[in-house]
């Protein structure tokens, strides 16, 4: 008898779509996905109170509902504003939006150290993700860089301070998923730093998924710190039987060597739900200690659908992000003037067929061959 | 002369005190309104007095009033924002310094038309001999039995607690107050929900300032419609100007908003004029985060009518020859003062109380502190100029509170205004380093003053 | 650290304030009391037996330590120079009280000086602007500040040591 729940009509860059009443707009564009989706550095859907903080996923407001169908004079964080029946939001289709997000990638990245060759982080980074599509190829920034004191997290955790971007979610995985919490972030302003005060490790059972939800390489995994590149390794789901949390996780292999466990991801770079339903979070000792694929159960590849750095590598079952920009422009496609791909004889060539390094030589004998 | 409502006591000899103060008149609206009034007809007095919030904003407070959330059985808060922290603005400390039982009454009528059993009083920690006034003063209200249970036998009971902040500008902001009020990091809180559904603890909460809350007691005791009987269309009643810089007699003026901007510098009941003998180059009329207007356009509205000290007058021609009233921090610089210099100190202090939450404001105040250091320093290049421009219109509307407007509008309206004087910082390097550049003397530019060893 | 008797009740006085459970609201008063009773500055000691006291994790008493200007994370001098230097002080001149102060005491902000006895710290507008220049003693504040004020101050904090 239960009655039909009355759903949201909300039109986002020329699309519409129907959603739950309470439903972020953020929410409601991950639900078209693809290029409508605002980027998102702070919101973490898994973790309360999270978002708002980045601005990064600001959009303009067009109009604010059938009711009271007024534009929203400022552009709001679609994180945290929900829809509301006959909502109208701009997103890729605004100048406005594209000129704040513009400057608001500029902000992050002016005391960035832009370490990314060092960097672990490289390769899934979503700040990498998020200049490489909102930012510009230089920065108008002349001054020194913010550094800030080196800072042990102890034997799991390595945090490089200079890479933050304070989106807080690590705060709220202590707080929320390993219910305790050791660190925080300390001072204020330019000079707010996630640090302990006095050091202490970080040995909570569940601690170890602040690296999981960090957006850029503040918090990496010392036990794969300088192991490897993040696109030289595989994924593979595998699982194990384990007694603190679901033991569904993902390794990051090469050869036959487990160089990283980590928990599964989804197409936003979120922790994807287990099989039962519930948030995948895994313990430190499956992330840190089982590096044994006889701890494991491979269960096969994972399927990569990141839209992002290592989404470009040639993984088996890749899944490409949706593509909407067609449909925003009303059966245009700017984007695609002339596709590369047709006329660069680089890609004539299946890459993954080459075994060992793509040499010159080898390039020419393939190419002859087709 | 205006008329004065809040001040108008407050040099009477030992007015700090409950007897004196009672004696001179005091509490007279605790009495009428818990007496006499229902909570309803309280608000609806505020309503017609037209009372807008003296914090900055300038939001209507009845109306602000009316919004409090009511659910059965969840206690409501009223919390006073003395965190006055705004560079320029100094008049609740004198206010709740001089007169702090003026303040408490009209706590008390608040707290009764909003039904809050608990008010708050944040008061910047800086105030320590402040915040002591303030609680003697309650305590002796206490005493009085104006505060308690049962308070003059109405069935209505009220407290009232001295809360103090620990040195930060953003606990200025309503929801950043009430995070520090709950022991938290004075981060503004992503709104919505606004305070006056979930506030302090989750609950329904009015914040106002300390004087929108002592204008509540002459409102009670005159009624809602004389007090919009003073100063001009929407900027009723009389406003607390406090006034710095380069002027003979900076202090707190009780002003009624009917004077233009020119007396109020000139007269000798109020600045008393420029001092030194000097020139008015320009001034900030409403705190530090109000755009800085020249002399020329201060005095005179761009339609060429005269400007007032209302609301409306300092808010026409908008931001491009305009400015906003505030709080009410009047700051006046001289012939001699440095626009660039002066801004810099702004954008130091809005990079040094940016709680550092959102990623414009955090980075991009700083960002701006340095660009302006480096052209005070005669180190800038023209394209700084339009950087900086570009930077604060990427903070401005951007941000999670208004603090990040704040920052931008002083820069936005320094260039707007004063290019001239940021491209002279340009293109004298080795003069800027050595004297001030002065909009009075354009046609005719000072001697340049020798180095000083 | 541990408090007395009759600094126990103080804190008990400071959380009956609020409403059952709300403890934690505490926090900063009782933070500036303990600074008050630590010689000025909040060691990570004081600042954990804070968390104790009002039943919080240590981590949360860091966090609002930082965040605020007034508390002192460091050991400060006898006697600290709080001199404001926002625009409407630096239109009165501020920074010639500043360079006065480093002339008579050779410290320069953020500096205590080598007997332990002054401390010159610049801040940020403390709301005083209308008796610029002006810097904050202890609890009080100093206004109309001169070079004659600055001598005064400094010989009253010699005095005090003494």
């Amino acid at each position: 008898m239960s009655e039909q729940k009355q759903l949201f009509k909300v039109t986002i860059d020329n699309i519409t779509v129907e959603v739950e009443p309470g439903t972020t707009i953020l929410n409601a564009a991950r639900k078209i996905g693809g290029d409508v989706t605002p980027p998102a550095m702070c919101y973490y859907s898994k973790l309360k109170d999270s978002g708002g903080k980045c601005r990064t996923c600001l959009v303009e407001v067009a109009a604010g509902s059938t009711a009271d169908p007024r534009p929203m004079p400022k552009l709001v964080a679609s994180c945290r504003t929900t829809v509301m029946d006959g909502m109208v939001v701009k997103n890729i289709t605004s100048d406005r939006v594209t000129d704040a997000r513009n400057g608001v990638v500029e902000f992050l990245l002016i005391n960035h150290p832009l370490d990314c060759p060092i960097c672990d982080q490289a390769g899934e980074c979503h700040l990498q993700d998020l200049s490489y599509e909102h930012g510009k190829g230089a920065s108008r920034y002349e001054f020194k860089r913010r550094t800030f004191d080196k800072h042990d997290l102890g034997p799991y955790i390595q945090l490089h301070m200079t890479r933050c971007i304070l989106c807080y979610r690590c705060v709220y995985t202590a707080d929320q998923v390993s219910k305790e919490r050791r660190h925080g972030v300390l001072s204020r302003g330019d000079h707010a730093e996630i640090a302990t005060y006095i050091e202490k490790s970080l040995d909570n059972d569940f601690i170890g998924n602040v690296i999981d939800v960090c957006p850029v390489g503040a918090l990496t995994d010392k036990t794969f710190r300088f192991k490897n590149r993040v696109w030289f390794t595989k994924p593979v789901d595998a699982h194990c039987n384990c007694d603190k949390c679901s033991g569904e996780v993902q390794l990051w292999m090469r050869g036959d060597e487990v160089l990283r466990v980590t928990a599964r991801k989804d197409e936003w770079g979120e922790v994807k739900d287990t099989t039962k339903g519930e948030p995948g979070w895994i313990c430190n000792t499956c992330r840190f200690e089982r590096k044994k694929i006889s701890d494991w159960v491979i269960e096969g590849p994972s399927q990569v659908s990141r839209h992002s750095v290592i989404s470009q590598g040639h993984y088996v079952g890749m899944k490409k992000p949706n593509e909407t920009v067609a449909k925003v422009m009303g059966g245009r496609d700017p984007k695609l003037l002339m596709n590369i791909k047709d006329v660069s004889e680089v890609n004539q060539v299946e890459l993954s067929e080459i075994k060992g390094p793509a040499t010159s030589q080898v390039f020419k004998q393939l190419k002859k061959g087709n | 002369m205006g008329r004065k409502l809040l001040l108008e006591k407050a040099h009477v000899e030992g007015i700090r005190h409950y007897d004196v103060y009672r004696r001179e008149g005091g509490y007279r609206s605790v009495e009428k309104v818990l007496k006499t009034m229902s909570p309803e007809a309280v608000v609806e007095e505020v309503k017609k007095s037209g009372l807008r919030g003296r914090g900055g904003a300038g939001f209507p407070t009845g109306m602000k009033w009316s919004f409090l959330a009511k659910p059965e059985g969840v206690p409501r808060y009223l919390v006073v924002n003395a965190d006055e922290s705004e560079p320029g603005t100094f008049k609740d400390r004198y206010l709740m310094e001089f007169i702090p039982h003026l303040l408490i009454e009209g706590m008390i009528c608040a707290s009764y038309a909003l039904g809050s059993n608990r008010s708050y009083i944040y008061i910047r920690g800086e105030y320590w001999w402040v915040k002591e006034i303030l609680e003697v003063a309650v305590q002796e209200a206490r005493n009085a039995g104006f505060l308690g249970k049962n308070i003059l036998g109405s069935g209505f009971d009220c407290d009232i607690f001295v809360q103090p902040g620990a040195g930060a500008y953003i606990c200025g902001e309503e929801t950043a107050l009430i995070e520090s009020l709950e022991g938290k990091r004075g981060n503004p809180r992503i709104k919505p929900p606004f305070p006056a559904v979930k506030g302090l603890w989750g609950c329904p909460t009015v914040v106002n300032n300390v004087e929108s809350i002592a204008a509540v007691v002459p409102i009670v005791n005159e009624g809602g419609e004389e007090y919009a009987k003073l100063g001009t269309g929407k900027s009723t009643g009389t406003k607390l100007i406090s006034a710095c810089g380069n002027i003979n007699k900076p202090g707190v003026y009780e002003i009624e908003m009917n004077i233009s901007v020119e007396e109020f510098i000139y007269s000798d009941e109020y600045c008393g004029g420029i001092a030194n003998g000097k020139k008015l180059k320009a001034c900030i009329p409403g705190g530090s985060s109000v755009p800085i207007l020249p002399a020329n356009l201060l005095l005179k509205t761009a339609k060429g009518e005269t400007r007032m000290m209302t609301y409306e007058s300092l808010s026409d021609g908008g931001f491009a020859t305009g400015t906003m009233m505030g709080s009410g921090g009047f700051i006046v610089m001289d012939e001699d003062q440095c626009v660039v210099k002066h801004t810099y100190t702004l954008a130091r202090f809005y990079r040094h109380e940016s709680c550092g939450q959102c990623s414009p404001c955090r980075e991009g105040t700083g960002w701006m502190e340095k660009i302006l250091l480096k052209i005070d320093q005669g180190k800038g290049s023209m394209s700084d100029i339009d950087l900086l421009w570009d930077i604060q219109r990427k903070i401005e509307g951007n941000t999670i509170c208004p603090l990040g407007d704040a920052a931008a509008w002083p820069v936005a309206a320094a260039i707007r205004h004063f290019r001239d004087e940021f491209e002279w910082h340009v293109t004298n390097p080795s003069e800027a380093l050595v004297r001030n550049y002065g909009l009075a003397n354009y046609a005719k530019p000072l001697e340049i003053a020798a180095p000083t060893a | 650290m541990k408090f007395s008797e009759e600094q126990l009740k103080k804190v008990e006085e400071m959380i009956s304030h609020y409403p059952e459970g709300k403890q934690k609201s505490a926090l900063i008063p009782l933070l500036h009391y303990t600074q008050q009773q630590n010689g000025g500055w909040l060691s990570a000691e004081a600042m954990d037996y804070v968390a104790e006291l009002l039943k919080i994790t240590s981590i949360e008493v860091y966090e609002v330590a930082t965040f605020y200007s007034m508390y002192n994370l460091q050991p400060v001098g006898k006697t600290v120079f709080e001199v404001c230097q926002t625009g409407p002080c630096m239109l009165r001149g501020s920074d010639d009280i500043v360079a006065y102060i480093y002339e008579k005491l050779g410290i320069k902000p953020g500096q205590t000086t080598e007997d332990g006895l002054f401390t010159l710290k610049t801040v940020e507008c403390l709301g005083a602007c209308g008796y610029a220049p002006m810097m904050q003693l202890g609890p009080d504040y100093r206004e109309h500040l001169t070079k004659e004020k600055i001598d005064a101050l400094i010989a009253e904090g010699k005095a005090k040591a003494n």
